[in-house]
């Protein structure tokens, strides 16, 4: 089964770290997500740029399209990673792993549709 | 559990909201300042045992209130200190104020707190220095070290903004729209007055101190998620990004400045410039322009340029075209003038300056745009003029050391042509 991890965090948390401290909380994840891109069971890993940079449409006779985040809350969707789990327990395990010694929540979802076909080449990359 | 560096950027990230409401509600800055480190005080002793609180920044307004209120009683009836043991378990209590503290009232409480740091009285150092202090809860030693002064006279500087304020009226009930944006507007140029500090430094021997762009920032981004449809605040950010994102390419190892242009720009952070392109994009959808948005724009140009060859230095005339409309400004004028000496050549750009001679007498980059123009025009003896009236004006060893590099060519291009 597919799992989306969706790393959830309080994003005025989140951008009171430095550097620093970012590049060693990715450091420290990579040591678990390599391990698993290397058994080719880690899907896309997408990072979200700040709620301040997000615009929701809410949808109706007349869509309104509004500045910022579509909920309100402290704890904001920050990215999520795709991986290929054998079971809840192991998508669990790998997100206790993956988070080990962070405040981050993770929602993990299952995932109803992959198109791992699809010839995704955008035009711009992110870095 | 005895790390207790978790609770540290908790509180840190808590404060601007809990000393804003704590404002609110006292009137007096130094209260809620001296409430809000004492409910601190007191979540160190409490969060380790109890866990964080779902809300810290309710929990700290609600200590801080009751930590006040008990101040006030004491002093009116010399009574006994309440246990410590009230506070502790606050249950109930929490999800009620953290219900009446919603953040509706929240924004206007951070923008009345920055707004107060902006008095128009206060020197724009004083202004940022307040902010440090109170908004962002640097110590006075951390302020006095990033404008590289003596810790008592940044702690007299700031004990002299502190009265100021103190003394100045402003208002408590919410803002009406029209205040609102006026509040906001004082409160962007004061931040973009923290990231220049930070980014062009107006003294000492350090020409670039991130930690206050960083800081800047951070505070712009508070302002943008509690005021998320307003193109200015979008601007701000953007162009701070923008900025911000070409400092690991903008000294050299001996800390003298790099020029735009001779810049690596395979150095600057492209997620700074990205996030900087996004809000862009989303303060042009309300198409009212501002001078952020417009600065913001010209710095996308540079950052969408590979080499500064690539630089489509049309667009940046055109962008400083429409700055000067919306702000004429003589600096903007100088601004122009180096891309319409990319466009047009050295010597129109230098008759674009020339009336500005007097009103930027006394700006060091007017020197050194003279300056370099006059040398492409191979006007070596005025050149020098230029170059060293620019050093006389540097605010930093780098600035200076930059226009010596100039005068140092200038020198040797007219070397072997003297000796001829």
């Amino acid at each position: 089964m597919l799992y989306a991890f969706l790393c959830c965090h309080d994003e005025a948390l989140d951008s009171s770290c430095t550097k620093e401290q970012d590049d060693a909380v990715l450091a420290k994840r990579a040591k678990v997500t390599s391990k698993l891109a290397a058994k080719g069971k880690l899907g896309p890993a997408v990072r979200l740029m700040p709620t301040t940079t997000a615009t929701t449409v809410r949808m109706g006779a007349q869509p309104v399209v509004l500045d910022g985040p579509f909920a309100e809350t402290k704890e904001a969707l920050l990215g999520f990673y795709l991986i290929d789990c054998d079971s809840l327990e192991e998508a669990i395990a790998l997100a206790k792993d993956i988070g080990r010694d962070e405040k981050v929540v993770f929602e993990i979802r299952p995932v109803k549709l992959f198109v791992p076909e699809a010839k995704f080449v955008p035009e711009t990359k992110a870095s | 559990m005895t790390d207790l560096s978790w609770i540290d950027p908790l509180l840190r990230s808590a404060r601007p909201q809990a000393i804003g409401a704590l404002l609110r509600y006292f009137r007096s800055l130094d209260q809620a300042e001296e409430s809000f480190q004492e409910a601190c005080l007191r979540a160190l002793k409490n969060w380790p045992l109890n866990g964080p609180p779902r809300d810290p920044v309710a929990w700290l307004v609600l200590v801080g209130r009751n930590i006040g209120l008990d101040e006030a009683r004491r002093s009116s009836r010399s009574g006994p200190l309440p246990p410590d043991e009230r506070i502790s378990d606050l249950g109930d209590a929490e999800s009620d104020i953290a219900e009446r503290l919603d953040s509706s009232h929240y924004r206007d409480d951070v923008l009345r707190l920055l707004f107060i740091c902006c008095h128009p009285d206060l020197p724009s150092v004083q202004q940022i220095a307040l902010a440090l202090r109170v908004v962002s809860g640097l110590t006075v030693k951390e302020i006095a070290r990033a404008f590289l002064i003596g810790e008592s006279a940044m702690e007299q500087r700031i004990t002299r903004a502190k009265s100021r304020v103190a003394r100045a009226d402003v208002a408590f009930a919410a803002p009406g729209a029209a205040e609102r944006a006026e509040r906001l507007a004082a409160v962007a140029a004061m931040l973009y007055l923290l990231f220049n500090e930070g980014y062009s430094a107006s003294g000492g021997d350090r020409h670039v101190r991130a930690p206050l762009c960083d800081e800047a920032i951070r505070l712009a981004r508070l302002l943008l998620s509690l005021f998320p449809g307003e193109p200015d605040i979008m601007g701000l950010l953007a162009l701070m990004l923008m900025q911000h994102a070409r400092t690991p390419a903008r000294l050299d190892a001996d800390d003298a400045i790099i020029l735009l242009e001779d810049q690596d720009r395979r150095l600057w952070d492209r997620d700074m410039i990205a996030e900087g392109h996004a809000l862009l994009e989303k303060a042009g959808r309300h198409r009212r322009p501002g001078t952020y948005q417009l600065q913001a724009a010209i710095a996308g140009v540079h950052a969408h340029a590979a080499t500064t060859q690539d630089t489509d230095w049309a667009a940046i005339d055109r962008l400083y075209a429409a700055l000067e409309r919306l702000q004429p400004s003589p600096v903007v004028t100088l601004n122009r003038a180096v891309a319409v000496s990319k466009v047009q050549g050295a010597a129109a750009a230098l008759a674009m300056i020339e009336p500005l001679a007097q009103s930027l007498d006394g700006y060091f980059h007017f020197h050194g745009l003279t300056g370099g123009l006059l040398m492409r025009l191979g006007r070596a003896g005025e050149a020098r003029i230029a170059f060293d009236r620019a050093i006389a004006l540097a605010h930093t060893p780098a600035e200076a050391a930059h226009i010596r590099l100039h005068l140092d060519r200038l020198i040797k291009e007219s070397a072997p042509a003297g000796a001829k």
